[in-house]
């Protein structure tokens, strides 16, 4: 095995280990930080399946964001749509035999990459093209647009103009997950694509990437708004009672 | 009119924001509180000479803060910088200045949480724009903090629904640990410690006030109208923001519930203790402050007997009272420990607890108990403001959105000439009155002027359109800074007054025929 697999094999362990530990301490600690008051945005669901149906609008149709910008919507939602079909789409690199879900899904996943870079394109415009997000825009917001766009477009050159034996990188990836290690095919954009994917994973955990859990724990929509029928008290807030 | 403060021009509808003009509003803040004002309410009096220590006091408590809201950590985690908000709040709308984009008050704030609290800050504070607390920053805190009113608008269009409202608490909170805190709300809450309610008004001049508005409304209909004071065994005790004994248009709605407790022979009172449903606790972000007014409420009922509480016409009161009095001193059900048990042993559980006065007067009118004239309300073409805290942080009745419904339903059954605003501008995209959150104070004229802007256009269309001469709304606030700021675009003051304004004229007594 040459010296580049071996580095691409630690370097995606180290990726997965930095993204999963990661993610899961953060998760971790927002679920141990106590919520002291009922703060709903109200009208909220007055039951729990409300409040899970209520989530479930948010995290299908970007409700919200649908209600305050048609623009920003239209080209999150696209970017987002697509990269869960992309990534449904590479689970059959992870998966022997492939599983027919997603087999079924591959030729929407093929496509949907073109869509994902519109999205970001899109978003990335809008930093530049109104004067409120662009004086929003940190460094790191452009970088990260950049990151995902460079992403999509290696993984869009590997398909479309040089060629990659993915059937060896699939090998590469199930050598991974069974700690079998077997050597990289060689491309540049293959490299390029992958050494990206891995700056992802490791910078998720640390980013504003944590908006994908950080909604689910967010106490303005996965309350229940039913203060006057149930007592709500954290914790430390109990033990102001105790005095 | 203060000379130099202008209204801006009304814009075409429908509007496009205005163009970003950093530091439009940046030399526009509040009074700081003064070292007697903040030590009564166990804040330290003012900053320390030594900047280090004030940095580490702030942060520490930050840290603090941090661990005990959840709201502050995944908020301060979760933006994207998507933009969603920045053209939601009512002072940018009217000021252009970008530090009033919700994002970027939140920003203030977030800059510093990544530079002490998460690695890529520590690391690289460039790249993801943190930066160290430094006087200036925490001046900039003072600046934005007290221009946000914590109306919660933009939490309705943020897709991970961050609550400004929470940032700026927590701002506040952090200044008032250090030493910074702001005057108008801090002195309002000693008043509220010392005597009883924030306008400082004692037990005996209230007793007096109230025997002068029985006096008046005797002249008025000719029928023995009660406003009963710490009445022991009352059925229910109202709890209403001060503003409603004295300040117009506030006090004729107070002649309204009166009126409709006489009307519906129900006994009531109430308290020279809690005279105030107000709870600027909430404004500062302090719990402590929060918890200690409501307990005023719950001695009240207790030494009172109370069967039932009600509250009256005030935004941010209501949000305390129905999101979190059950919390904060055991008003409502579903508590099984002794403290909360003490009081729901007392009150009468099978109404809903705390009520608020439209539900409780919605509830007569549905029951046929009160007799109604609408056309005695034939002189006004209304429409309705929803006040923010009761649109975004609370309810009324049992479905969601009843607390668009039951004030629109007792306007309906109280006036002949109903319009609605705009929409986009009502219920849960309401704008602020533009003096909420503790920035009803005269040297934040200038902000409160031009944060009502976007109301104001909306009002003017319906002028225009219906010929709209009275907007009702249900909270002390938005009534106090529409007086304020109403003339300023060029309408009259009296344009603003209560739902149960509305209710008192149209109300017949003297018994049901």
């Amino acid at each position: 095995m040459s010296g580049l697999s071996l580095a691409f094999t630690l370097l995606f362990y180290f990726a997965g280990a930095v993204m999963a530990i990661g993610v899961l301490l953060r998760v971790a600690t927002y679920a141990r930080t106590p919520a002291p008051l009922k703060i709903p945005t109200t009208p909220a669901p007055t039951t729990a399946t409300g409040v899970g149906l209520r989530m479930l609008r948010e995290v299908v149709f970007f409700e919200s964001l649908f209600k305050a910008s048609l623009w920003t919507w239209l080209f999150g939602w696209l970017f987002h749509a697509s990269l869960l079909l992309v990534l449904v789409r590479h689970l059959r690199y992870f998966t022997e035999p492939v599983w027919s879900w997603v087999a079924f899904a591959q030729p929407f996943g093929m496509y949907a990459a073109f869509p994902m870079v519109v999205g970001l394109a899109g978003l990335w415009a809008r930093r530049f093209l109104v004067d409120r997000v662009r004086y929003i825009s940190t460094l790191s917001d452009h970088l990260m647009l950049v990151l995902l766009l460079a992403i999509a477009l290696s993984g869009l050159a590997m398909k479309y103009l040089f060629p990659t034996d993915i059937v060896g990188v699939k090998a590469f990836f199930l050598g991974l997950m069974l700690f079998d290690w077997q050597p990289l095919p060689t491309g540049g954009a293959l490299y390029l694509h992958l050494s990206l994917v891995a700056a992802l994973m490791i910078i998720f955990p640390f980013s504003k990437l944590l908006h994908a859990p950080g909604l689910f724990f967010s106490p303005s929509r996965n309350q229940i708004d039913n203060p006057r029928e149930t007592r709500h008290l954290a914790a430390w807030a109990a033990r102001l009672e105790e005095r | 009119m203060a000379a130099d403060i202008k209204a801006p021009a009304l814009r075409e509808l429908p509007t496009v924001p205005p163009p970003v003009t950093p530091d439009a509003m940046a030399s526009v803040r509040p009074y700081v509180a003064s070292e007697k004002i903040n030590e009564a309410i166990g804040f330290p009096g003012k900053l320390d000479e030594d900047w280090q220590v004030v940095h580490d006091k702030a942060i520490a408590h930050m840290g603090s803060l941090l661990q005990r809201y959840r709201s502050l950590k995944v908020y301060l985690d979760a933006c994207v910088h998507c933009g969603a908000c920045s053209d939601k709040c009512h002072y940018f709308l009217g000021t252009g200045d970008p530090k009033n984009m919700p994002v970027a008050r939140q920003d203030l704030m977030r800059s510093v949480y990544r530079r002490y609290f998460t690695l890529p800050g520590k690391l690289f504070p460039k790249l993801v724009g943190a930066r160290d607390l430094t006087p200036d920053v925490l001046d900039d805190w003072y600046t934005y903090y007290n221009q946000c009113s914590e109306c919660r608008r933009c939490s309705v269009f943020c897709p991970y629904g961050i609550d400004t409202a929470e940032i700026t608490m927590a701002g506040r909170e952090i200044l008032d640990a250090v030493g910074y805190g702001q005057k108008y709300s801090n002195e309002i809450i000693g008043k509220v410690h010392r005597i009883g309610n924030n306008l400082g008004l004692p037990g005996p001049a209230l007793l007096d006030t109230l025997e002068g508005l029985e006096e008046d409304v005797k002249e008025d209909t000719g029928v023995d109208v009660r406003f009963p004071l710490d009445q022991k065994g009352a059925e229910v005790l109202l709890v209403t923001p001060s503003a409603d004994f004295f300040a117009e248009p506030h006090v004729e709605s107070l002649i309204g519930y009166a009126k409709v407790f006489h009307a519906a022979g129900v006994s009531w009172t109430m308290s020279s203790h809690a005279s105030e449903a107000g709870n600027f606790g909430l404004f500062i972000g302090n719990y402590d402050q929060l918890r200690s007014i409501a307990m005023r409420i719950r001695e009240a009922a207790l030494e009172l007997g109370v069967k039932r509480i009600v509250v009256g016409e005030c935004g941010h009161a209501w949000r305390v009272a129905y999101s979190f009095w059950n919390t904060l001193a055991g008003i409502g059900e579903g508590g099984k420990d002794p403290f909360s048990v003490q009081l729901t042993s007392q009150l009468d559980m099978r109404y809903r607890q705390p009520m608020h006065i439209c539900e409780f007067t919605w509830d007569l009118i549905q029951r046929g108990a009160l007799t109604l004239d609408k056309d005695a309300n034939d002189h006004r073409v209304v429409t309705f403001h929803d006040s923010c805290n009761v649109a975004r942080a609370s309810r009324m009745g049992d479905a969601p959105g009843g607390q668009f419904e039951i004030p629109r339903a007792i306007i309906r059954a109280t006036v002949n000439n109903f319009h609605e605003m705009m929409s986009g501008t009502t219920h849960e995209s309401t704008f602020c009155c533009g003096g909420g959150g503790g920035v009803l104070t005269d040297e934040l004229l200038d902000l409160r002027v031009k944060g009502a802007l976007p109301r104001m256009e909306a009002l003017q269309r319906a002028v225009d359109e219906h010929g709209v001469n009275f907007m009702a709304t249900i909270c002390a606030i938005c009534k106090a800074q529409f007086t304020k700021v109403l003339p300023y675009y060029g309408f009259k003051m009296g344009m603003v007054g209560g739902v149960h304004q509305l209710v008192s004229t149209a109300i017949r007594l003297g018994g049901k025929s």
